[in-house]
């Protein structure tokens, strides 16, 4: 395993939907990578792109949405220029997927052990035996009774449903991961259990985790490494306990201070003015501006862009690029 | 902090249950949606109820607001026992003290009608103005003071041109029109983006602030109970298993299903000591459940009777009480509990 290298590229990636209204671009150049038995993390609210970029990473896009631009490369193969048959290896044996709603990702007409055979054989030539065997062994992995198999979904719990979801994912052992929102639906106590044997897992199989959430705790708490994302672009990339210590971008900082603590003194929390934009018509400039209480003039008129702050640590605003402007840094207690 | 306990009690729930019949024609099973709940509320007082989901906090919710019948206990509004007084149904009177903002500000709104006669509504219905101009101008005042402005603008909208968050303060001020004394706010946040959410929580903790409400607030974020709630009480199956000012709760979790709760949150704060689970498994069948504590399956710390003997109220200090036979003179003497 050579950590520094990596093993997922995304480069100036650009997703549209085009709708009867004119294109809306929901992904806008966006970059970043992911290296061996690394967790990243992308954070943002609803409708900031983030799940569009994992279809687009695992090619099931579908119309309206197409990829106008740049590159996914994933160790060392352009995954956009796939054909059907690299495209059916690539999908599971090198990346796979674990869905945010276990309920829909589960045919509720066949059992547990039939579905997670179907991606066995789809991709192994293993007679059924053996893969019913490899299933259970699967199971166990997940923390679920090997009589489970021959369940079907509506008799499993939310939390169990969701652990055959990741057993599925786990099936060929690929190296990478991702998921979406894999815990949203689930209660805060089934939702820890499920992250710890994720965690577990990963430490024992070595895979990398492309991690997907809108909750900000949970995201600083599990990943390595975190791109804040806002309106279809990625504002602010660094190390987790960076993100959450040493936020640079005004919207990051706006986030932290959007979440109430468990611990330290009550403070009253100000959150972010405003909603996030309609990105049929995004606003010029700089996407956050209008919201932002440090904007100035040339943020409504060119977009910053990404750029180091500190070492690991890239942030795209005009705050970062001008000399004489010290950003402010102070925040609330949270 | 200011001390809550100077003000008077506005809502008081006494041994609150509430029993679904469930299994075919016969219904000879229950679900056990609520039990034994007993809880106040003061003026100007903001009680959250915290929990899993299908844990029995919207059931407490619905029968305050008198949606439902309860099967047994007393909802007491002023010291009167409203089950007595309207055993029908709640009366006009009451549900202009009583009012509830829903969890979605997507289905709560009618699409086809403006704003502002979301709000005209319940000034209509609960005569608080006479004339069409008084109207006007109390519905722009309620949208002013839910912080939408111009009011005059938002008024003529209609919901599908409002975000999630507007739409809530909508909801918010159609609550505020009839001059409630209590809100039911059912997770009001958890539909609304993150970065909108605490402006919500800010605004109800304003209006709290200028007219004395008091709130139940439920909330499956406990995190965010603490921030909004003077007192806390964590539910599960259908018990409040623990009651306290929320930040007494928060450090001094006494029922082990509350540290469990605890553990289980994300909390950046602990990244160099991350938490572990001790407990597994998730919440009980609530379908004629077995005797003793709801808990009982999965703690850490069981003993006999607590599959026995729903354990009693133990006060731990003035204002944090729990149900556990770890504490108290439960323990040796097996009591029904009350």
């Amino acid at each position: 395993m050579q950590p520094n290298e990596a093993l997922l590229t995304v480069d100036d990636l650009c997703v549209e939907y085009r709708t009867p209204r004119g294109p809306v671009r929901a992904v806008d150049h966006v970059s970043f990578s992911i290296a061996h038995g690394e967790v990243f993390g992308l954070a943002g609210e609803s409708g900031s792109g983030k799940s569009t970029i994992a279809h687009a990473i695992m090619r099931i896009l579908h119309p309206p949405a197409v990829i106008t631009g740049g590159h996914v490369n994933f160790s060392g193969d352009d995954v956009l220029e796939m054909d059907g048959d690299e495209l059916a290896r690539f999908r599971w044996r090198d990346v796979s997927m674990v869905f945010q709603s276990a309920m829909n990702a589960l045919n509720p007409v066949m059992t547990i052990g039939e579905q997670i055979c179907d991606v066995i054989q789809c991709h192994l030539r293993l007679s059924k035996a053996d893969s019913m065997d490899k299933a259970a062994h699967l199971l166990d992995l997940v923390g679920i009774e090997r009589s489970r198999l021959a369940a079907y979904p509506h008799q499993l719990s939310g939390g169990m449903r969701q652990r055959a979801v990741i057993a599925i994912a786990l099936a060929l052992n690929p190296p990478l991961m991702i998921m979406d929102e894999p815990t949203t639906a689930l209660d805060v106590v089934v939702q820890k259990e499920i992250l710890q044997q994720i965690s577990d897992l990963k430490d024992k199989m070595g895979f990398s985790i492309l991690f997907i959430t809108h909750d900000m705790s949970l995201m600083v708490e599990f990943s390595d490494r975190i791109g804040i994302m806002y309106a279809g672009e990625i504002v602010e990339t660094a190390d987790a306990h960076d993100v959450f210590n040493n936020p640079q971008h005004p919207y990051t900082r706006g986030l932290m201070s959007s979440f109430p603590s468990l611990v330290g003194p009550k403070v009253k929390l100000t959150g972010i003015p405003g909603s996030p934009p309609d990105m049929g018509k995004p606003p010029s400039g700089c996407r956050f501006h209008p919201r932002c209480d440090q904007a100035m003039a040339i943020c409504s008129l060119q977009r910053p862009a990404l750029r180091e702050v500190a070492p690991v640590h890239r942030a795209a605003c005009h705050l970062y690029e001008l000399t004489g402007v010290t950003p402010r840094t102070e925040r609330g207690t949270l | 902090m200011i001390d809550l306990d100077d003000h008077p009690v506005v809502l008081e729930v006494r041994n609150l249950s509430k029993r679904f019949p469930v299994g075919g024609m016969f219904g000879k099973q229950q679900v056990h949606a609520l039990n034994d709940v007993s809880f106040s509320i003061r003026v100007g007082e903001v009680v959250a109820l915290v929990g899993e989901s299908g844990s029995g906090k919207s059931t407490t919710a619905r029968l305050i607001a008198r949606l439902m019948q309860p099967s047994s206990g007393e909802i007491l509004f002023k010291g009167k026992n409203m089950l007595k007084v309207e055993p029908r149904g709640a009366s006009l009177g009451y549900r202009n003290r009583v009012q509830m903002i829903f969890q979605d500000p997507f289905s709560s709104l009618n699409p086809v009608h403006t704003i502002g006669h979301h709000i005209a509504r319940p000034l209509l219905l609960h005569h608080k103005v006479q004339r069409r101009r008084d109207r006007e101008g109390r519905i722009n005042e309620l949208l002013a003071k839910v912080g939408l402005n111009p009011p005059a603008d938002f008024a003529s909208k209609f919901p599908y041109q409002l975000s999630g968050g507007q739409r809530q303060r909508i909801a918010i001020a159609r609550a505020l029109a009839v001059d409630p004394e209590i809100i039911l706010a059912d997770e009001p946040i958890s539909m609304l983006d993150v970065s909108i959410r605490i402006g919500v929580l800010n605004l109800l903790a304003q209006l709290k602030k200028d007219y004395g409400i008091g709130y139940l607030y439920i909330t499956h974020d406990i995190a965010s109970a603490r921030y909004i709630g003077d007192k806390t009480m964590v539910m599960y199956a259908g018990h409040i298993v623990e009651g306290a000012e929320s930040s007494e709760l928060m450090e001094h979790p006494s029922h082990p299903y509350t540290q469990l709760l605890l553990s289980a949150v994300p909390n950046p704060h602990s990244l160099d000591q991350p938490t572990r689970l001790e407990t597994r498994g998730e919440i009980p069948s609530l379908i004629d459940p077995p005797p003793g504590c709801p808990f009982a399956a999965r703690c850490p710390h069981v003993k006999p009777i607590c599959r026995e003997v729903m354990p009693s109220t133990t006060m731990l200090s003035a204002d944090h009480w729990v149900r556990c036979h770890l504490y108290g003179s439960d323990n040796s003497a097996a009591q029904p509990a009350a």
